[in-house]
């Protein structure tokens, strides 16, 4: 897996109401890499996602993944949301199926790649419950256990933690440490959260906003053996306060 | 209650705070005070007949087999008229909830149409088409058609978007989209929108019935008024609320059965 975004711009409506929401956003990302795009709510971040997605395409630059140009959604790149991440009226299990149904993969293949990731979230006692009868937590492991069925190159997260209470949230950054390290997946995820970023990350891009811009790329090289340590570590929280400080930075002095 | 059983009593206790105890004590409250007052004499029983009255000319309907007439008249009016307009409104309100510019074409259209009453239609009915099944069933169609279809356009605008990108992502097309996604989430709310908009096709039925028809159960009305027959009216009427209330629970029980998960 090799995604390339060069020179990326994005900007909505045109003549005197035109906004730019992007300006020239470069970055690359290897295979097994865990990147994270860091940036309060106006930076774009979101808008950046959905474009190597293939929801949105860029206003000029472009994104390619393994040397191809990113026309549009495809199963390569498996994408988790916030919100409305799961179906309502299916059950975990057939959610995790739902993907695979699609491609028209036959029976036996689908029950047993739908029990597979189940299990790999952990999930696998909650197979027959619908999301409604699920944690928040739970939801979201669901989710991302539908996107890895897929098998992508690429695994999108939009915030996926954004909507739960604090000690889930952080026992779902170590379940997706966990899940990261285990698997040798390549993860893009954005976040606004500085925490988030710095634990999980191994790259993290700090975007500004309007127009929404990498100021700063953190290549970190943590001790991530035990995340609860790390959280607490002087050195964490030093880098933490650093990042925390360029940001409110952005937000006094506008461009 | 310290007299009876514990078991009566907690039985008793049950049934008492059942939540639809209420309801069918009000119901019963009001039959309990129409059987007092008609059998008080105070009023003429031309103007109030008795329950007795009202039963007696059930019975006697039911035996002749005119109530059957008239009841399987009106529904199979209702489900001729209703069941067009939902064939219509279904393809038309997701299409209008999908596609912008359709929208916008018709919406403001469909939002006039909607405000004029239905059966002020009932003279250019019977003008264009005479007294007949059509214009009963047509009168149902158009009172229903733009409540329905703007109905079920609101319901397919209200799927999250993130539930249709997440779909793309995983490699769906637009027919997924259409039956794999949206045909599903909205189908409670498309039930229950049929089950409002059934009421005013009952309605309906009855006041096309009243204007001009051979039979039905406002034919049965308008009949039994000529003939001075008040039991026959009350008859009508209560036969009229029944049957609304049995389409009501059917949708209900459908909506539970079907989308489990929405309720």
């Amino acid at each position: 897996m090799n995604l390339v975004l060069d020179s990326v711009c994005k900007r909505y409506g045109d003549g005197r109401d035109a906004q730019l929401v992007l300006d020239q956003i470069s970055f690359t990302m290897h295979t097994g890499q865990f990147l994270a795009l860091l940036g309060s709510s106006g930076s774009g971040k979101s808008t950046l996602m959905r474009m190597v997605a293939g929801l949105e395409k860029p206003t000029s630059g472009s994104l390619r993944l393994d040397g191809q140009p990113i026309r549009g959604p495809g199963s390569d790149r498996g994408m988790v949301f916030q919100k409305y991440s799961l179906y309502p009226w299916l059950t975990a299990a057939q959610n995790v199926a739902f993907g695979l149904e699609i491609k028209g993969l036959d029976r036996s293949q689908i029950r047993e790649r739908t029990a597979f990731y189940l299990e790999v979230v952990g999930l696998a006692d909650a197979a027959r419950r619908l999301p409604r009868e699920l944690s928040g937590g739970m939801q979201q492991r669901v989710a991302i256990a539908r996107a890895l069925a897929a098998e992508p190159r690429l695994l999108l997260l939009d915030e996926p933690f954004g909507a739960l209470d604090l000690q889930i949230r952080e026992s779902m950054q170590e379940f997706l440490h966990n899940l990261w390290r285990s698997t040798g997946l390549s993860v893009l995820l954005i976040t606004h959260d500085i925490d988030e970023a710095l634990l999980l990350a191994q790259q993290v891009h700090v975007l500004a906003t309007r127009p929404g811009r990498i100021v700063e790329s953190l290549s970190l090289d943590l001790d991530k053996s035990d995340l609860r340590d790390l959280r607490i570590s002087a050195s964490f929280q030093t880098l933490r306060h650093q990042v925390a400080d360029t940001l409110r930075q952005l937000d006094r002095d506008p461009p | 209650m310290p007299f009876l059983p514990t078991i009566w009593r907690s039985r008793l206790s049950r049934l008492m705070f059942h939540p639809w105890s209420l309801g069918l004590a009000g119901i019963a409250l009001l039959f309990g005070l129409w059987a007092l007052v008609s059998s008080l004499g105070i009023l003429d029983p031309l103007f109030l007949p008795t329950p007795a009255a009202v039963l007696a000319a059930g019975v006697e309907e039911v035996a002749n087999g005119d109530l059957w007439r008239d009841i399987s008249a009106s529904v199979l009016r209702v489900l001729g008229g209703f069941g067009l307009s939902a064939l219509v409104a279904l393809p038309l309100g997701i299409a209008m909830g999908t596609k912008t510019s359709l929208c916008r074409l018709l919406e403001p259209l469909l939002a006039l149409l909607r405000y004029m009453p239905a059966p002020a239609f009932i003279p250019l009915l019977i003008i264009y088409f005479g007294v007949g099944e059509l214009p009963k069933v047509l009168l149902i169609f158009i009172g229903t058609l733009f409540f329905n279809t703007l109905m079920i356009m609101d319901a397919v605008k209200f799927v999250p978007r993130e539930l249709l990108e997440t779909t793309r992502t995983l490699g769906g097309k637009k027919r997924d989209l259409l039956l794999r996604v949206i045909t599903p989430y909205i189908a409670p709310q498309v039930l229950d929108a049929f089950r409002i908009n059934m009421a005013a096709a009952w309605n309906l039925v009855i006041v096309a019935e009243l204007v001009a028809a051979e039979s039905g159960l406002g034919k049965h009305i308008t009949l039994a008024q000529r003939f001075l027959r008040t039991d026959q009216i009350f008859l009508g009427l209560i036969v009229i609320g029944l049957i609304g209330l049995l389409i009501d629970l059917s949708f209900r029980l459908v909506m539970r059965r079907s989308c489990a998960w929405a309720t």
